[in-house]
């Protein structure tokens, strides 16, 4: 009995030093944002019903989006390559054919409309102050402007992968890869690192990165950091919010909000869990035996110690 | 010349040899411990169990670690963590059991305090566990240096500034121990030689003190009683195991801490698996970057409250009262002014003294982490303050204390 009073004792005074250095300081030292589970609440809701045909002759044709962004599904290529396109708009413009499915309709929507506001970098890009976002907005082709807004999202859901089909890889590369290496994945801001025969080759692509990587610093005044085990250095949670707004943790930050749908943001902190933590299911399985073996060997190791005993006493 | 003679069995051969029946003897079954004793005495073994699998998660990390600032963070998270085989588990059970260790030896610390196990001749065994815990902390912090992290970095920085003694700018001190003006190459190569060698070969000289030092005193019971070990043995060997107080190191006393060890091994593996963030801090996930401070640096959670310490004064006076919180505890046995070896419950106002540090050496851990700014710094300043004034008053309250 005694010895039971001893171990409350030591396990209430261990728990006690846990939760003041663990929960307690972290909730001090973090700021504590909730998730809006990707509702986007502040754009406003799709008035209109879209028609996906309508919508490709707008994207194809009179909103002029093949300018800039390849469609590969629909056989659109992209106009300049990576390097090219990341130094004439600051980053390379998305390729468009799966915005539909990683993009909320909302958030979509408004982007063509006003890509500024809805990125939330309008400290960034000021109309007023004649600081253009390369993105330019679209003012319609003479019809009801939310229609033809709803038409050219109809066509992006049209063609772009089911929501079973998104693997993390495409919600990953859409959505962050153009910004962010993840080394620990082998991507680069312009694509998976290949396999290279000759070293030149391995070097000439590496100076097309950089050089890549210095439109992009130009664009964003800082390089934007390598994700590769962001899942560890920050957490589900943090990640999560950051993507909702990054504002909400980094007042005034060059990084947009890059307006992901719940789906997509689960398939992009998928994809982070692979690079940072690949062995998290291993340890999961690996964990269970491990735990069900010490039972076993705590269980002997007490009857043994019964058994040596029981002459002591 | 001793006389050997052919050997009977490969017992024999080796008895003949290296007297294996005597060391067998002396160091096992005739090895007397007291058997009133409760399950905190075996925080002996869950250290030697716990330093165990130190070391051999250690062994195979090295194989794959790269001491070189351009490769050290990378070759810890991706080549351990992500291509060699259970590398993640050799890393887990090494950075839990680094952070679970100090708990462990806390426990036995504040044990050692509680149940007077530093008097009467124990003096050394408290000593070299003192000098143990200097040793395993230096261990620990050159370990913390080597994944090349965010905090790696900056603790290294903060750290080793505090050899330039504030007011004494002894600037050329900090920068022989570094090897250079900033934490670089040159200092992640000689904290690397520490953490594996060097500190490693200390620690192993210390236990072996450590485990010497009790020889002679024997272990301390839970009620203080003086033992006359040749008695109650002779009347254990005599087959009077319920009457003696005395019981063999091997198996009674072994069983036991087995027990103790088994149920700790189930804790300590659901933390490796379940529950490893606290002892793997999120801000040393970020690699190394000398040009961009983290927010908050603080240090692992079993140096905070030296760390409070340190913080709430100014630099030279916060100096000298890091200085008095690491070496104070060494001079326990001597500070301590009682006779009494007997628990702190039967030593009135030390019995207050124990508790008083114990909750104020938690309060200054958590004041350690958190952020000194408002209720928190003057709580922390008060926190050291009742520190310094707790062994002050120690010699005085011991002087005055009845013979129990």
């Amino acid at each position: 009995m005694k010895e039971l009073l001893i171990l409350v004792v030591v396990t209430i005074f261990t728990l006690a030093t846990y939760y003041l250095v663990e929960p307690f300081a972290h909730s001090q030292m973090h700021k504590h944002v909730e998730s809006e589970h990707f509702a986007y609440n502040d754009l406003p809701k799709l008035t209109a019903t879209g028609d996906a045909t309508r919508g490709a002759e707008l994207v194809m044709g009179g909103a002029g989006c093949t300018g800039c962004h390849s469609i590969d599904v629909a056989g659109m290529p992209a106009p300049m390559d990576a390097v090219t396109a990341a130094a004439s708009y600051g980053v390379n413009p998305p390729d468009l054919s799966n915005a539909g499915a990683v993009y909320d309709a909302k958030f979509l929507a408004e982007l063509i409309k006003n890509p500024a506001h809805a990125l939330l970098v309008e400290h960034k890009f000021d109309m007023d102050k004649g600081q253009m976002h390369p993105m330019v907005a679209f003012y319609g082709t003479g019809g009801d402007l939310d229609q033809e807004v709803a038409d050219m999202v109809a066509y992006l859901q049209s063609i772009a992968v089911k929501p079973e089909e998104l693997t993390p890889a495409i919600a990953y590369e859409t959505v962050c890869g153009r910004c962010h290496a993840n080394h620990y994945a082998k991507w680069t801001q312009i694509g998976t690192t290949p396999t290279f025969k000759y070293e030149k080759e391995s070097l000439a692509f590496q100076i097309q990165v950089l050089e890549y990587q210095d439109s992009l610093v130009k664009y964003m005044g800082t390089l934007p950091p390598d994700l590769s085990i962001y899942i560890r250095s920050r957490g589900e949670h943090y990640i999560e919010t950051f993507m909702e707004n990054p504002q909400n943790y980094l007042k005034g930050t060059a990084m947009p909000r890059v307006g992901v749908n719940k789906h997509a943001a689960e398939q992009v902190i998928e994809y982070l869990k692979d690079s940072g933590d690949a062995k998290r299911h291993e340890r999961e399985e690996v964990g269970k035996y491990v735990m069900i073996f010490m039972v076993i060997f705590a269980i002997f190791a007490i009857l043994w110690k019964k058994q040596v005993w029981r002459d002591l006493h | 010349m001793a006389h050997f003679t052919k050997a009977t069995s490969v017992h024999d051969w080796l008895n003949q040899r290296l007297g294996i029946d005597t060391v067998r003897r002396v160091m096992a079954t005739e090895y007397w411990i007291p058997k009133n004793i409760n399950f905190l005495w075996a925080m002996g073994m869950v250290l030697a169990i716990t330093f165990a699998l130190l070391l051999v998660s250690g062994i195979f990390l090295l194989m794959y670690y790269q001491p070189n600032i351009a490769t050290a963070f990378d070759s810890v998270n991706y080549t351990i963590m992500n291509e060699v085989e259970f590398g993640w588990l050799w890393r887990h059970i090494h950075g839990v059991a680094a952070s679970v260790v100090f708990l462990i030896i806390y426990i036995h610390m504040f044990t050692g305090i509680y149940y007077g196990s530093y008097k009467k001749g124990r003096e050394m065994i408290w000593i070299s566990g003192m000098l143990l815990f200097v040793t395993f902390s230096a261990e620990a912090f050159s370990g913390y240096m080597l994944p090349w992290g965010q905090m790696s970095y900056w603790a290294g920085m903060v750290i080793t500034n505090l050899f330039a003694g504030g007011s004494l700018h002894a600037d050329g001190l900090v920068e022989w121990i570094r090897g250079d003006y900033v934490p670089a190459q040159a200092f992640l190569t000689r904290f690397f030689m520490l953490h594996v060698l060097l500190l490693p070969l200390a620690i192993l000289g210390l236990i072996g003190l450590h485990f010497g030092a009790l020889r002679i005193p024997h272990v301390n019971n839970q009620d203080g009683e003086e033992i006359d070990f040749e008695v109650e043995a002779a009347k254990y060997k005599a087959g009077d195991k319920a009457g003696s107080k005395v019981i063999a190191f091997v198996n009674d006393f072994l069983s036991k801490d087995m027990m103790v060890v088994a149920i700790y091994l189930i804790f300590f593996f659901y933390l490796v698996f379940y529950h490893f963030n606290f002892a793997m801090d999120p801000v040393n996930f970020d690699p190394a970057d000398g040009l961009k401070t983290p927010a908050h640096i603080y240090p692992e959670w079993y140096f905070l409250w030296s760390y409070e310490i340190l913080r709430p004064f100014s630099t030279d006076v916060g100096l000298i009262a890091f200085a008095f919180a690491q070496v104070i505890f060494v001079l326990l046995p001597f500070l301590d002014r009682s006779p009494n070896a007997v628990p702190a419950s039967r030593r009135g106002l030390f019995q207050v003294w124990f508790w008083l540090m114990l909750v104020d050496m938690i309060v200054l851990t958590a004041m350690g982490k958190l952020p000194p700014e408002g209720v928190f710094s003057t709580i922390g300043l008060y926190a050291a303050l009742t520190f310094i004034a707790l062994w002050i008053a120690l010699p005085i309250i011991t002087m005055f204390e009845k013979k129990a």
